[in-house]
Protein backbone atom coordinates (compact mmCIF):
# COMPACT_ATOMS: atom_id res chain seq x y z
CA UNK A 1 0.00 0.00 0.00
CA UNK A 2 1.71 3.10 -1.19
CA UNK A 3 2.08 5.85 1.03
CA UNK A 4 -1.34 8.29 0.86
CA UNK A 5 1.15 11.71 1.06
CA UNK A 6 3.66 10.52 -1.50
CA UNK A 7 0.21 9.56 -3.91
CA UNK A 8 -0.61 12.99 -3.28
CA UNK A 9 2.08 14.47 -4.11
CA UNK A 10 2.53 12.90 -6.95
CA UNK A 11 -0.42 13.05 -9.19
CA UNK A 12 -2.25 15.97 -7.68
CA UNK A 13 -0.66 18.73 -9.55
CA UNK A 14 0.15 22.40 -7.38
CA UNK A 15 -2.68 24.18 -9.20
CA UNK A 16 -5.20 22.06 -7.81
CA UNK A 17 -4.72 22.87 -4.26
CA UNK A 18 -4.12 26.79 -5.34
CA UNK A 19 -7.60 26.39 -7.16
CA UNK A 20 -9.28 24.80 -3.97
CA UNK A 21 -7.98 27.42 -1.61
CA UNK A 22 -9.26 30.02 -4.15
CA UNK A 23 -12.58 28.55 -4.14
CA UNK A 24 -13.10 28.16 -0.51
CA UNK A 25 -11.82 31.68 -0.11
CA UNK A 26 -14.34 33.16 -2.16
CA UNK A 27 -17.23 31.07 -0.09
CA UNK A 28 -15.51 32.64 2.96
CA UNK A 29 -15.86 35.88 1.31
CA UNK A 30 -18.68 35.32 -0.41
CA UNK A 31 -20.17 33.79 2.53
CA UNK A 32 -19.48 36.76 4.96
CA UNK A 33 -20.85 39.04 3.02
CA UNK A 34 -24.17 37.63 2.38
CA UNK A 35 -25.43 35.24 5.42
CA UNK A 36 -27.18 36.95 8.03
CA UNK A 37 -26.15 34.83 11.21
CA UNK A 38 -23.39 36.18 13.03
CA UNK A 39 -21.78 33.09 13.94
CA UNK A 40 -22.28 31.87 10.27
CA UNK A 41 -20.40 35.21 9.32
CA UNK A 42 -17.90 33.98 12.07
CA UNK A 43 -17.08 30.85 10.49
CA UNK A 44 -17.06 32.00 7.12
CA UNK A 45 -14.06 34.08 8.22
CA UNK A 46 -12.50 31.07 9.52
CA UNK A 47 -12.68 29.08 5.93
CA UNK A 48 -11.12 32.18 5.03
CA UNK A 49 -8.37 31.68 7.03
CA UNK A 50 -8.29 28.13 6.07
CA UNK A 51 -8.12 29.07 2.57
CA UNK A 52 -4.87 31.28 3.28
CA UNK A 53 -3.59 27.91 5.55
CA UNK A 54 -4.06 25.49 2.53
CA UNK A 55 -2.10 27.76 0.15
CA UNK A 56 0.55 28.19 2.11
CA UNK A 57 0.96 24.13 2.52
CA UNK A 58 0.60 23.98 -0.60
CA UNK A 59 3.11 26.40 -1.57
CA UNK A 60 4.98 24.83 1.00
CA UNK A 61 5.12 21.77 -0.67
CA UNK A 62 6.22 23.49 -4.52
CA UNK A 63 9.26 25.36 -2.91
CA UNK A 64 10.84 22.67 -0.66
CA UNK A 65 10.63 25.17 2.39
CA UNK A 66 9.40 24.53 5.67
CA UNK A 67 8.82 27.71 6.24
CA UNK A 68 4.96 27.66 4.78
CA UNK A 69 4.16 24.72 7.70
CA UNK A 70 5.15 27.33 10.38
CA UNK A 71 3.39 30.12 8.70
CA UNK A 72 0.62 28.03 8.79
CA UNK A 73 1.03 27.44 12.37
CA UNK A 74 1.01 31.40 13.30
CA UNK A 75 -1.76 31.53 11.09
CA UNK A 76 -4.15 29.42 13.61
CA UNK A 77 -2.49 30.77 16.87
CA UNK A 78 -3.92 34.22 15.65
CA UNK A 79 -7.22 32.46 14.75
CA UNK A 80 -7.44 30.59 17.68
CA UNK A 81 -7.03 34.04 19.89
CA UNK A 82 -9.47 35.86 17.24
CA UNK A 83 -12.06 33.09 17.98
CA UNK A 84 -11.56 33.39 21.83
CA UNK A 85 -12.09 37.38 22.00
CA UNK A 86 -14.99 37.13 18.67
CA UNK A 87 -17.05 34.27 20.67
CA UNK A 88 -16.63 36.62 23.59
CA UNK A 89 -17.67 39.58 21.80
CA UNK A 90 -20.58 37.41 20.30
CA UNK A 91 -21.87 36.34 23.89
CA UNK A 92 -21.76 39.76 25.34
CA UNK A 93 -23.91 40.42 21.85
CA UNK A 94 -26.21 37.80 22.46
CA UNK A 95 -26.36 38.78 26.26
CA UNK A 96 -27.87 42.03 26.00
CA UNK A 97 -29.78 41.90 23.01
CA UNK A 98 -31.12 37.68 22.55
CA UNK A 99 -30.41 37.94 18.59
CA UNK A 100 -27.86 37.01 16.55
CA UNK A 101 -29.24 38.68 13.06
CA UNK A 102 -26.58 40.64 12.09
CA UNK A 103 -29.52 43.09 10.74
CA UNK A 104 -30.53 43.45 14.27
CA UNK A 105 -27.75 44.31 15.64
CA UNK A 106 -27.70 48.08 14.36
CA UNK A 107 -28.59 50.80 16.86
CA UNK A 108 -25.99 52.62 15.42
CA UNK A 109 -27.24 55.46 12.64
CA UNK A 110 -25.91 54.49 9.35
CA UNK B 1 22.84 31.08 6.62
CA UNK B 2 24.10 30.16 9.67
CA UNK B 3 21.30 30.58 12.14
CA UNK B 4 21.90 31.33 15.83
CA UNK B 5 18.79 30.97 17.92
CA UNK B 6 20.33 32.75 20.85
CA UNK B 7 19.36 36.08 20.59
CA UNK B 8 22.86 38.59 20.91
CA UNK B 9 22.33 41.68 23.95
CA UNK B 10 21.49 43.80 20.38
CA UNK B 11 19.21 42.26 19.04
CA UNK B 12 17.46 41.63 22.14
CA UNK B 13 17.69 45.81 22.83
CA UNK B 14 16.34 46.65 19.32
CA UNK B 15 13.44 44.65 20.15
CA UNK B 16 13.52 45.89 23.66
CA UNK B 17 10.12 48.44 23.68
CA UNK B 18 7.84 45.64 22.93
CA UNK B 19 9.37 43.36 25.64
CA UNK B 20 8.92 46.27 28.39
CA UNK B 21 5.18 46.43 26.92
CA UNK B 22 4.38 42.97 27.07
CA UNK B 23 6.04 42.83 30.44
CA UNK B 24 4.15 45.80 32.03
CA UNK B 25 1.09 44.73 30.24
CA UNK B 26 1.52 41.22 32.39
CA UNK B 27 2.50 43.32 35.59
CA UNK B 28 -0.67 45.13 35.53
CA UNK B 29 -3.01 42.29 35.37
CA UNK B 30 -1.09 40.79 38.05
CA UNK B 31 -1.50 44.16 40.12
CA UNK B 32 -5.44 43.74 39.18
CA UNK B 33 -5.63 40.29 41.04
CA UNK B 34 -3.39 40.93 43.43
CA UNK B 35 -3.57 44.49 44.73
CA UNK B 36 -6.71 45.18 46.57
CA UNK B 37 -9.47 47.28 45.14
CA UNK B 38 -8.59 50.81 46.22
CA UNK B 39 -5.44 50.75 44.33
CA UNK B 40 -6.32 51.41 41.05
CA UNK B 41 -4.77 54.78 40.05
CA UNK B 42 -1.69 52.50 40.77
CA UNK B 43 -2.19 50.56 37.51
CA UNK B 44 -2.79 53.60 35.37
CA UNK B 45 0.32 54.76 36.14
CA UNK B 46 2.05 51.67 35.85
CA UNK B 47 0.97 51.96 32.43
CA UNK B 48 1.60 54.87 31.80
CA UNK B 49 5.36 54.87 33.21
CA UNK B 50 5.83 51.32 30.87
CA UNK B 51 4.81 53.62 27.90
CA UNK B 52 7.08 55.78 28.82
CA UNK B 53 9.84 53.58 29.36
CA UNK B 54 9.17 51.51 26.14
CA UNK B 55 9.38 55.39 24.56
CA UNK B 56 12.80 55.42 26.04
CA UNK B 57 13.91 52.24 25.66
CA UNK B 58 12.88 52.64 21.64
CA UNK B 59 15.16 55.68 21.16
CA UNK B 60 17.36 53.96 23.23
CA UNK B 61 17.48 51.06 20.22
CA UNK B 62 17.96 53.86 17.92
CA UNK B 63 21.40 55.01 18.99
CA UNK B 64 22.42 51.40 17.45
CA UNK B 65 20.34 50.67 14.03
CA UNK B 66 19.86 47.42 12.65
CA UNK B 67 17.95 44.44 11.98
CA UNK B 68 17.23 42.16 14.47
CA UNK B 69 16.25 38.56 14.69
CA UNK B 70 17.83 37.40 11.09
CA UNK B 71 16.07 40.58 9.68
CA UNK B 72 12.57 40.01 10.86
CA UNK B 73 12.80 43.16 12.28
CA UNK B 74 14.64 46.42 11.27
CA UNK B 75 15.33 49.43 13.88
CA UNK B 76 16.04 52.47 11.70
CA UNK B 77 15.06 55.95 12.22
CA UNK B 78 11.30 55.16 10.17
CA UNK B 79 10.49 52.44 13.24
CA UNK B 80 11.64 54.82 16.04
CA UNK B 81 9.58 57.84 14.78
CA UNK B 82 6.40 55.76 15.01
CA UNK B 83 7.21 53.25 18.40
CA UNK B 84 7.96 56.89 19.76
CA UNK B 85 4.36 58.32 18.45
CA UNK B 86 2.37 55.16 19.17
CA UNK B 87 3.69 55.05 22.87
CA UNK B 88 3.01 58.64 23.18
CA UNK B 89 -0.66 58.33 21.74
CA UNK B 90 -1.03 55.59 24.29
CA UNK B 91 0.29 57.88 27.03
CA UNK B 92 -2.65 60.86 26.45
CA UNK B 93 -5.17 57.62 26.13
CA UNK B 94 -4.42 56.43 29.54
CA UNK B 95 -4.62 60.14 30.72
CA UNK B 96 -8.23 60.55 29.82
CA UNK B 97 -9.07 57.27 30.08
CA UNK B 98 -8.99 57.01 34.59
CA UNK B 99 -11.59 59.65 35.23
CA UNK B 100 -13.70 58.58 32.43
CA UNK B 101 -13.70 54.65 33.66
CA UNK B 102 -14.12 55.61 37.08
CA UNK B 103 -17.23 57.54 36.15
CA UNK B 104 -18.59 54.39 34.53
CA UNK B 105 -18.11 52.31 36.99
CA UNK B 106 -15.54 50.24 35.57
CA UNK B 107 -12.40 51.14 36.65
CA UNK B 108 -10.10 47.91 36.18
CA UNK B 109 -6.55 47.07 35.53
CA UNK B 110 -7.47 44.89 32.48
CA UNK B 111 -8.33 48.11 30.10
CA UNK B 112 -4.90 48.95 30.72
CA UNK B 113 -3.45 46.20 30.13
CA UNK B 114 -5.22 45.75 26.69
CA UNK B 115 -3.76 49.19 25.80
CA UNK B 116 -0.25 48.02 26.62
CA UNK B 117 -0.74 44.95 24.61
CA UNK B 118 -2.17 47.19 21.69
CA UNK B 119 0.75 49.47 22.16
CA UNK B 120 3.15 46.56 21.71
CA UNK B 121 1.18 45.02 18.47
CA UNK B 122 1.78 48.77 16.83
CA UNK B 123 4.95 48.95 17.95
CA UNK B 124 5.66 45.50 16.59
CA UNK B 125 3.90 46.84 13.33
CA UNK B 126 6.41 50.03 13.24
CA UNK B 127 9.19 48.05 13.24
CA UNK B 128 8.67 44.52 10.76
CA UNK B 129 10.47 44.02 7.89
CA UNK B 130 9.09 40.84 7.18
CA UNK B 131 5.28 40.08 6.13
CA UNK B 132 4.40 37.33 8.70
CA UNK B 133 5.96 39.71 11.53
CA UNK B 134 3.72 42.53 10.46
CA UNK B 135 0.67 40.14 10.19
CA UNK B 136 1.51 38.78 14.16
CA UNK B 137 2.08 42.68 15.39
CA UNK B 138 -1.48 43.75 13.44
CA UNK B 139 -3.45 41.07 15.23
CA UNK B 140 -1.84 41.88 18.96
CA UNK B 141 -3.08 45.05 17.83
CA UNK B 142 -6.55 44.46 16.97
CA UNK B 143 -7.31 41.61 19.31
CA UNK B 144 -6.62 44.13 21.95
CA UNK B 145 -8.32 46.44 20.14
CA UNK B 146 -11.50 44.45 19.72
CA UNK B 147 -12.16 43.94 23.44
CA UNK B 148 -11.42 47.38 24.10
CA UNK B 149 -14.28 48.50 21.79
CA UNK B 150 -16.54 46.74 23.63
CA UNK B 151 -14.95 47.28 26.81
CA UNK B 152 -18.14 48.14 28.72
CA UNK B 153 -19.87 45.25 28.08
CA UNK B 154 -22.97 45.95 29.44
CA UNK B 155 -23.73 48.86 27.03
CA UNK B 156 -25.50 48.47 23.74
CA UNK B 157 -23.53 50.38 22.20
CA UNK B 158 -20.21 49.06 22.86
CA UNK B 159 -20.85 45.50 22.11
CA UNK B 160 -22.31 46.75 18.17
CA UNK B 161 -19.44 48.39 18.21
CA UNK B 162 -16.74 45.68 19.10
CA UNK B 163 -18.91 43.12 16.88
CA UNK B 164 -18.19 45.07 14.16
CA UNK B 165 -14.76 45.76 14.86
CA UNK B 166 -14.43 42.30 15.04
CA UNK B 167 -16.08 41.02 12.04
CA UNK B 168 -14.64 43.86 9.44
CA UNK B 169 -11.41 43.48 11.00
CA UNK B 170 -10.55 39.61 10.48
CA UNK B 171 -12.47 39.92 7.04
CA UNK B 172 -9.54 42.70 6.33
CA UNK B 173 -6.73 40.46 8.15
CA UNK B 174 -8.06 37.04 5.74
CA UNK B 175 -7.24 39.23 2.69
CA UNK B 176 -4.05 40.47 3.97
CA UNK B 177 -3.35 36.93 4.76
CA UNK B 178 -3.83 35.93 1.60
CA UNK B 179 -2.01 38.38 -0.28
CA UNK B 180 1.23 37.15 2.23
CA UNK B 181 0.77 33.88 0.94
CA UNK B 182 0.50 34.46 -2.44
CA UNK B 183 3.31 36.40 -2.73
CA UNK B 184 5.55 33.78 -0.92
CA UNK B 185 4.25 31.18 -3.32
CA UNK B 186 5.43 33.57 -6.36
CA UNK B 187 8.79 34.47 -4.50
CA UNK B 188 9.55 32.17 -1.93
CA UNK B 189 10.20 35.30 0.84
CA UNK B 190 8.44 36.83 2.92
CA UNK B 191 11.18 39.53 3.39
CA UNK B 192 10.34 43.19 2.20
CA UNK B 193 14.12 43.95 1.40
CA UNK B 194 14.48 40.84 -0.11
CA UNK B 195 11.05 40.77 -1.96
CA UNK B 196 12.44 44.02 -3.27
CA UNK B 197 15.67 42.77 -4.63
CA UNK B 198 13.86 39.89 -6.26
CA UNK B 199 11.15 42.18 -8.10
CA UNK B 200 13.68 44.21 -9.60
CA UNK B 201 15.74 41.55 -10.53
CA UNK B 202 14.34 40.66 -13.91
CA UNK B 203 16.13 37.07 -13.95
CA UNK B 204 15.01 36.10 -10.45
CA UNK B 205 11.81 34.29 -12.55
CA UNK B 206 8.86 36.00 -10.27
CA UNK B 207 5.87 36.63 -12.08
CA UNK B 208 4.68 40.16 -11.85
CA UNK B 209 1.11 39.40 -12.37
CA UNK B 210 0.72 37.08 -9.08
CA UNK B 211 2.96 40.11 -7.43
CA UNK B 212 0.56 42.36 -8.26
CA UNK B 213 -2.56 40.09 -7.98
CA UNK B 214 -1.21 39.59 -4.23
CA UNK B 215 -0.30 43.55 -3.56
CA UNK B 216 -3.89 43.99 -4.71
CA UNK B 217 -5.29 41.55 -1.54
CA UNK B 218 -2.19 43.25 0.52
CA UNK B 219 -4.05 46.45 -0.22
CA UNK B 220 -7.52 45.41 0.15
CA UNK B 221 -6.19 44.55 3.93
CA UNK B 222 -4.76 47.63 4.46
CA UNK B 223 -7.07 50.01 3.56
CA UNK B 224 -9.49 48.39 6.07
CA UNK B 225 -7.09 49.12 8.68
CA UNK B 226 -6.54 52.64 7.73
CA UNK B 227 -10.28 53.06 7.06
CA UNK B 228 -9.50 53.94 3.52
CA UNK B 229 -12.62 53.77 1.34
CA UNK B 230 -14.51 51.61 0.09
CA UNK B 231 -13.77 50.03 2.90
CA UNK B 232 -14.05 52.86 5.64
CA UNK B 233 -17.96 51.63 6.44
CA UNK B 234 -16.40 50.34 10.05
CA UNK B 235 -15.24 53.44 11.43
CA UNK B 236 -18.08 55.73 11.71
CA UNK B 237 -20.13 53.15 14.09
CA UNK B 238 -17.02 51.97 15.70
CA UNK B 239 -16.02 55.16 17.28
CA UNK B 240 -19.39 56.64 17.91
CA UNK B 241 -20.40 52.99 19.41
CA UNK B 242 -16.84 52.17 21.41
CA UNK B 243 -16.17 54.21 24.61
CA UNK B 244 -15.34 57.77 23.90
CA UNK B 245 -11.35 57.28 25.04
CA UNK B 246 -10.74 54.50 23.11
CA UNK B 247 -12.28 55.66 19.82
CA UNK B 248 -9.60 58.84 20.58
CA UNK B 249 -7.07 55.53 20.83
CA UNK B 250 -8.33 53.57 17.71
CA UNK B 251 -8.31 56.86 15.72
CA UNK B 252 -5.05 57.41 16.18
CA UNK B 253 -2.72 54.07 17.42
CA UNK B 254 -3.65 51.47 15.46
CA UNK B 255 -4.17 53.97 11.67
CA UNK B 256 -0.85 55.14 12.74
CA UNK B 257 0.87 51.82 12.99
CA UNK B 258 -1.02 50.67 9.68
CA UNK B 259 0.37 53.80 7.89
CA UNK B 260 3.86 52.74 9.26
CA UNK B 261 3.02 49.66 7.65
CA UNK B 262 1.47 50.81 4.33
CA UNK B 263 4.31 53.39 3.96
CA UNK B 264 6.89 50.64 4.62
CA UNK B 265 5.55 47.40 2.43
CA UNK B 266 4.76 50.45 -0.37
CA UNK B 267 8.19 52.23 -0.48
CA UNK B 268 10.37 49.47 -0.10
CA UNK B 269 8.52 46.48 -1.86
CA UNK B 270 6.36 47.77 -4.04
CA UNK B 271 7.91 50.70 -5.52
CA UNK B 272 8.84 48.20 -8.81
CA UNK B 273 5.22 47.61 -9.33
CA UNK B 274 5.07 51.58 -9.17
CA UNK B 275 2.70 51.98 -12.19
CA UNK B 276 0.36 49.75 -10.81
CA UNK B 277 -0.25 51.00 -7.42
CA UNK B 278 0.08 54.62 -8.71
CA UNK B 279 -3.67 54.91 -10.44
CA UNK B 280 -5.65 52.86 -7.59
CA UNK B 281 -4.01 54.77 -4.97
CA UNK B 282 -5.06 58.08 -6.44
CA UNK B 283 -8.47 56.82 -6.83
CA UNK B 284 -8.44 55.74 -2.96
CA UNK B 285 -6.81 58.52 -1.66
CA UNK B 286 -9.63 61.37 -3.78
CA UNK B 287 -12.69 58.80 -2.58
CA UNK B 288 -11.41 58.64 0.84
CA UNK B 289 -11.00 62.11 0.72
CA UNK B 290 -14.32 63.04 -0.67
CA UNK B 291 -16.65 60.29 1.25
CA UNK B 292 -15.34 61.61 4.76
CA UNK B 293 -15.76 65.18 4.52
CA UNK B 294 -19.52 65.06 2.76
CA UNK B 295 -20.60 62.20 5.06
CA UNK B 296 -19.50 64.09 8.17
CA UNK B 297 -21.32 67.29 6.98
CA UNK B 298 -24.66 66.09 7.90
CA UNK B 299 -23.89 64.46 11.36
CA UNK B 300 -25.45 65.36 14.47
CA UNK B 301 -22.87 63.37 16.37
CA UNK B 302 -19.98 64.26 17.59
CA UNK B 303 -17.83 60.92 17.82
CA UNK B 304 -19.85 59.93 14.49
CA UNK B 305 -18.16 63.80 13.04
CA UNK B 306 -14.81 62.80 14.26
CA UNK B 307 -14.94 59.29 12.93
CA UNK B 308 -15.88 60.84 9.33
CA UNK B 309 -13.06 63.52 10.02
CA UNK B 310 -10.55 60.59 10.78
CA UNK B 311 -11.71 59.22 6.94
CA UNK B 312 -10.96 62.41 5.46
CA UNK B 313 -7.82 62.76 6.89
CA UNK B 314 -6.41 59.32 6.15
CA UNK B 315 -7.33 59.98 2.21
CA UNK B 316 -5.12 64.05 3.47
CA UNK B 317 -2.45 60.83 4.13
CA UNK B 318 -2.64 58.44 1.27
CA UNK B 319 -2.38 61.90 -1.00
CA UNK B 320 1.19 61.85 0.39
CA UNK B 321 1.45 58.06 0.20
CA UNK B 322 0.04 58.39 -3.72
CA UNK B 323 3.19 60.22 -4.46
CA UNK B 324 5.84 57.80 -3.15
CA UNK B 325 8.29 60.00 -2.76
CA UNK B 326 10.65 60.60 0.16
CA UNK B 327 9.12 63.90 0.85
CA UNK B 328 5.47 62.44 0.84
CA UNK B 329 6.52 59.39 2.83
CA UNK B 330 8.29 62.50 5.56
CA UNK B 331 4.98 64.72 4.94
CA UNK B 332 2.66 61.41 6.16
CA UNK B 333 5.10 60.96 9.35
CA UNK B 334 4.71 64.28 9.72
CA UNK B 335 0.64 64.47 9.35
CA UNK B 336 0.17 61.06 11.73
CA UNK B 337 2.22 63.07 14.53
CA UNK B 338 0.35 66.09 14.51
CA UNK B 339 -2.89 64.66 13.65
CA UNK B 340 -2.21 62.34 16.75
CA UNK B 341 -2.25 65.40 19.21
CA UNK B 342 -4.77 67.22 17.60
CA UNK B 343 -7.08 64.47 17.56
CA UNK B 344 -6.97 62.62 20.71
CA UNK B 345 -7.43 66.52 22.13
CA UNK B 346 -10.60 66.98 20.30
CA UNK B 347 -11.71 62.79 21.40
CA UNK B 348 -10.85 63.94 25.20
CA UNK B 349 -12.74 67.00 25.28
CA UNK B 350 -15.31 65.14 23.90
CA UNK B 351 -15.15 62.12 26.79
CA UNK B 352 -14.90 65.53 29.48
CA UNK B 353 -18.77 67.02 28.04
CA UNK B 354 -20.17 63.41 27.13
CA UNK B 355 -20.39 62.46 31.27
CA UNK B 356 -21.40 59.66 32.69
CA UNK B 357 -23.20 56.43 30.81
CA UNK B 358 -22.21 59.26 27.86
CA UNK B 359 -25.48 61.10 27.71
CA UNK B 360 -24.35 63.95 25.64
CA UNK B 361 -22.42 63.19 22.91
CA UNK B 362 -25.05 65.36 20.33
CA UNK B 363 -23.46 68.26 18.85
CA UNK B 364 -26.27 70.20 20.55
CA UNK B 365 -24.53 69.29 23.39
CA UNK B 366 -21.85 71.33 22.56
CA UNK B 367 -24.18 74.46 21.73
CA UNK B 368 -22.79 77.30 24.29
CA UNK B 369 -19.44 75.30 25.69
CA UNK B 370 -18.20 78.81 26.39
CA UNK B 371 -20.00 79.14 28.92
CA UNK B 372 -20.48 75.92 30.60
CA UNK B 373 -16.23 75.72 30.80
CA UNK B 374 -14.73 78.49 28.61
CA UNK B 375 -11.57 76.71 29.41
CA UNK B 376 -13.12 73.62 27.43
CA UNK B 377 -14.46 75.76 24.26
CA UNK B 378 -11.40 77.50 23.86
CA UNK B 379 -9.11 74.02 23.91
CA UNK B 380 -11.57 72.48 22.00
CA UNK B 381 -11.50 75.33 19.39
CA UNK B 382 -7.90 75.08 18.94
CA UNK B 383 -7.97 71.36 17.93
CA UNK B 384 -10.86 72.03 15.51
CA UNK B 385 -9.06 74.72 14.24
CA UNK B 386 -5.71 72.52 13.78
CA UNK B 387 -7.80 69.40 12.06
CA UNK B 388 -9.34 72.35 9.86
CA UNK B 389 -5.56 73.69 8.84
CA UNK B 390 -5.05 77.00 10.30
CA UNK B 391 -1.96 78.65 10.57
CA UNK B 392 0.39 78.37 13.63
CA UNK B 393 -1.44 75.12 14.32
CA UNK B 394 0.38 71.57 13.70
CA UNK B 395 -2.52 71.02 10.86
CA UNK B 396 -1.31 73.74 8.82
CA UNK B 397 1.93 72.60 8.28
CA UNK B 398 0.52 68.36 7.61
CA UNK B 399 -1.76 69.71 4.91
CA UNK B 400 1.52 72.15 3.30
CA UNK B 401 3.51 69.09 3.59
CA UNK B 402 1.27 66.65 1.93
CA UNK B 403 -0.08 68.81 -0.55
CA UNK B 404 3.74 70.31 -1.48
CA UNK B 405 4.83 66.36 -1.46
CA UNK B 406 1.74 65.61 -4.18
CA UNK B 407 2.82 69.02 -6.08
CA UNK B 408 6.40 67.91 -6.62
CA UNK B 409 5.00 64.30 -7.98
CA UNK B 410 3.14 66.11 -10.63
CA UNK B 411 0.08 64.75 -8.75
CA UNK B 412 -1.62 68.97 -9.72
CA UNK B 413 -5.20 67.67 -9.54
CA UNK B 414 -5.11 65.42 -7.06
CA UNK B 415 -3.69 68.21 -4.97
CA UNK B 416 -6.81 70.56 -5.93
CA UNK B 417 -9.04 68.09 -5.16
CA UNK B 418 -7.32 67.79 -2.04
CA UNK B 419 -7.63 71.55 -1.31
CA UNK B 420 -11.23 71.95 -1.98
CA UNK B 421 -11.86 69.11 0.20
CA UNK B 422 -10.17 71.23 3.42
CA UNK B 423 -12.41 74.10 2.24
CA UNK B 424 -15.01 71.40 3.13
CA UNK B 425 -14.18 70.11 5.66
CA UNK B 426 -13.77 73.71 7.03
CA UNK B 427 -17.50 74.06 7.36
CA UNK B 428 -18.45 71.49 9.85
CA UNK B 429 -15.24 71.79 12.33
CA UNK B 430 -16.17 76.30 12.08
CA UNK B 431 -19.63 74.94 12.51
CA UNK B 432 -19.21 73.45 16.05
CA UNK B 433 -16.67 76.50 17.39
CA UNK B 434 -19.76 78.85 16.24
CA UNK B 435 -22.33 76.66 17.98
CA UNK B 436 -19.80 76.54 21.28
CA UNK B 437 -19.64 80.17 21.21
CA UNK B 438 -22.86 82.07 19.61
CA UNK B 439 -25.44 79.67 20.48
CA UNK B 440 -26.94 79.30 23.96
CA UNK B 441 -26.40 76.26 26.15
CA UNK B 442 -29.77 73.86 25.74
CA UNK B 443 -31.93 74.38 28.63
CA UNK B 444 -30.52 72.25 32.38
CA UNK B 445 -27.43 72.57 31.15
CA UNK B 446 -25.37 73.45 34.06
CA UNK B 447 -21.46 74.41 34.79
CA UNK B 448 -19.15 71.52 33.94
CA UNK B 449 -17.18 69.95 36.89
CA UNK B 450 -13.93 70.61 37.21
CA UNK B 451 -11.32 68.21 34.79
CA UNK B 452 -9.44 65.39 36.57
CA UNK B 453 -5.59 65.57 36.65
CA UNK B 454 -5.08 63.14 33.81
CA UNK B 455 -7.20 64.96 31.60
CA UNK B 456 -5.75 68.16 32.08
CA UNK B 457 -2.29 66.74 31.17
CA UNK B 458 -3.37 65.24 28.49
CA UNK B 459 -5.11 68.24 26.87
CA UNK B 460 -2.27 70.53 28.13
CA UNK B 461 0.15 67.96 26.26
CA UNK B 462 -2.11 67.48 22.92
CA UNK B 463 -2.36 71.76 23.35
CA UNK B 464 1.01 72.25 23.53
CA UNK B 465 2.07 69.51 20.50
CA UNK B 466 -0.47 71.14 18.50
CA UNK B 467 1.25 74.49 19.19
CA UNK B 468 4.71 73.05 18.41
CA UNK B 469 4.62 71.44 15.52
CA UNK B 470 2.63 74.47 14.63
CA UNK B 471 5.29 76.92 14.96
CA UNK B 472 8.63 74.78 14.57
CA UNK B 473 7.48 71.86 12.18
CA UNK B 474 10.89 71.42 11.59
CA UNK B 475 11.44 69.80 14.99
CA UNK B 476 9.45 66.95 13.83
CA UNK B 477 10.51 67.53 9.87
CA UNK B 478 13.34 66.86 9.79
CA UNK B 479 13.75 63.75 11.59
CA UNK B 480 10.66 62.40 9.16
CA UNK B 481 13.05 63.58 6.24
CA UNK B 482 16.19 61.93 7.00
CA UNK B 483 14.31 58.50 8.42
CA UNK B 484 12.06 58.54 5.10
CA UNK B 485 14.74 57.70 2.53
CA UNK B 486 16.61 54.71 4.95
CA UNK B 487 13.15 52.61 4.24
CA UNK B 488 15.14 51.32 1.59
Amino acid sequence: MPDLSQVLAAQVPLGWYLILSVILFVIGAAGFLIRRNIITVFMCIELMLNAVNLSFIAFSHKLKMVDGHIYSFFVMVVAAAEAAVGLAIILTVFKNRETLEIDEVSSLKL
Amino acid sequence: MSVSFVPSAQELARFAPEMALALGATLVMLGEALWKSGSRSKLAALAFLTLLAAAALAVFAAGDPGPAFSNLLAVDGFSTFFRVLVCAAGMLVVLISTNYLRQEGHDSGEYYALILFSVAGQCLMAASNELIMLFIGLECSSIASYVLAGYLRDDKRNNEAALKYFLLGSFASAFFLYGVAWLWGASGTTNLSELRRLLLDPSSGVSVTVTAAAAALLLVGLAFKVSAAPFQMWAPDVYQGAPAPVAAFLSVGPKAAAFAMFLRILMTTFVPLRGRWEPVLWAVALATMVIGNFAALHQTNVKRLLAYSSIAHAGYILVALTAMSDTGAAAAMFYLAAYTFMNIGAFAVVTYVAGRGEKHVELMDLAGLSRRSPVMAAVLSIFLLSLTGVPLTAGFFGKFYIFKAALDADLVWLAVLGLLNSAVAAYYYLRIIVMMYMQEPSAGAGPLPAPGAGMRWALAASVAGTFVLGVAPSLVLDYATASAPLLR
